[in-house]
């Protein structure tokens, strides 16, 4: 479990050093995702027959993180509640424009995906 | 026995207190959704975010002091973000069969965003700063603060904006899907993503691991193509 938690913070260590070295506007973490997908790549290519990822301590790793997401929220959840007296100038117009905006980009983007995967990727062979 | 208020002096000094309220907090917010059956309203973000803001309410605590226990909790926003890779290299047949539907509807979904909330504010009557603001609103807080801070917006509004922004969309997700007949988990999951970042995977993770994993890609591609796009709309609106 300890080597999975190291490799995860050696990615994104990997990850922030190299957008911080060459001022690439991608977060590190970011980067750092790439570079475990490629390493599990690279695991399988050279261990084709090892037990399947998801099953090893790594798996568990970030099946931990990954179920409790909500919870890393919170601390940045309290913080804005926080602030939300310098969004009273404009407060109403703001919201409106959050909640509308939000609700447009969730309905455009399902929808889109839906229509085009329903012609060019169809679920049922998926 | 010594007077509680030496105890206090001494929890109100230490990360140990806020760190515990807010793992506390989250396993209550947690259970409370399980309860609800992970309604939509039941978001576990919103309610241990309310629990939290009562506790330092009623105690007089300010957010810095907050912080310094809920950092560690923060922290794991890094290797959590990375362990998104799990979920893509487990379903990374179905996404590479999928790179038509997620091109367009990255695309759509990302300029729907950003102009969507441009204009409604602007027709509202907000200008300058605010607006600029506002436009990265739908990506991860990283980089939407830097998008702000680079354009002369606020990067504190703007990430004020972020969080505000997730929990609307992980709220709004399956009522809104189930209205405009989006079924399809992959389409769910990548429209969570793409309008309401890390609240919006971690509302699609509880769906299913289909739809985080969309929800992942999401959350990184459209973060990187708000980065390359905000500007441009910036000067196009010139404001």
């Amino acid at each position: 479990m300890m080597s999975a938690i190291a490799l995860l913070l050696a990615c994104q260590l990997a990850g922030e050093g190299l957008t911080r070295l060459f001022g690439w506007p991608v977060p590190g973490p970011v980067l750092g995702l790439v570079f475990l997908f490629v390493l599990l790549t690279l695991r399988d290519r050279l261990q084709p027959h090892a037990a399947p990822v998801e099953a090893s301590p790594l798996g568990a790793a970030c099946g931990f993180l990954l179920a409790n997401l909500s919870l890393m929220f919170v601390p940045a959840g309290v913080g804005i509640l926080q602030e939300w007296a310098t969004l009273q100038r404009d407060g109403m117009a703001m919201i409106v424009a959050l909640v509308v905006s939000t609700a447009l980009a969730l309905i455009v983007t399902g929808f889109v995906f839906q229509k085009l995967a329903a012609r060019f990727a169809p679920e049922r062979d998926a | 026995m010594k007077p509680i208020s030496e105890l206090w002096v001494y929890l109100a000094a230490e990360p140990l207190l806020w760190l515990t309220t807010t793992l506390i907090a989250y396993v209550i917010a947690d259970r409370i959704s399980a309860f609800f059956n992970r309604a939509p309203l039941a978001n576990p973000v919103l309610i241990a975010v309310a629990i939290v803001l009562v506790l330092l309410k009623l105690t007089g605590t300010a957010y810095p002091v907050y912080f310094t226990g809920a950092q560690f909790v923060h922290f794991l926003l890094g290797p959590a973000t990375v362990a998104l890779a799990l979920p893509l290299y487990t379903h990374r047949k179905i996404v590479m069969r999928a790179l038509i539907p997620i091109a367009g509807a990255l695309l759509a979904g990302a300029i729907t965003a950003m102009v969507s909330a441009v204009g409604i504010a602007k027709l509202l009557g907000v200008s300058g700063a605010s607006l600029i603001a506002l436009a990265p609103k739908s990506v991860t807080a990283a980089i939407a603060m830097g998008i702000a801070r680079e354009l002369g917006g606020d990067p504190s509004l703007t990430a004020t904006l972020v969080i505000a922004t997730g929990i609307i969309g992980a709220v709004l997700l399956t009522p809104l899907m189930k209205m405009v007949g989006v079924s399809d988990p992959r389409a769910i999951g990548f429209a969570a993503g793409t309008a309401s970042h890390g609240i919006g995977t971690a509302r699609a993770f509880q769906l299913g691991s289909l739809e985080g994993a969309f929800a992942g890609i999401a959350l990184g591609l459209s973060g990187l193509l708000t980065a390359v796009l905000v500007p441009l709309l910036v000067r196009m609106l010139s404001f």
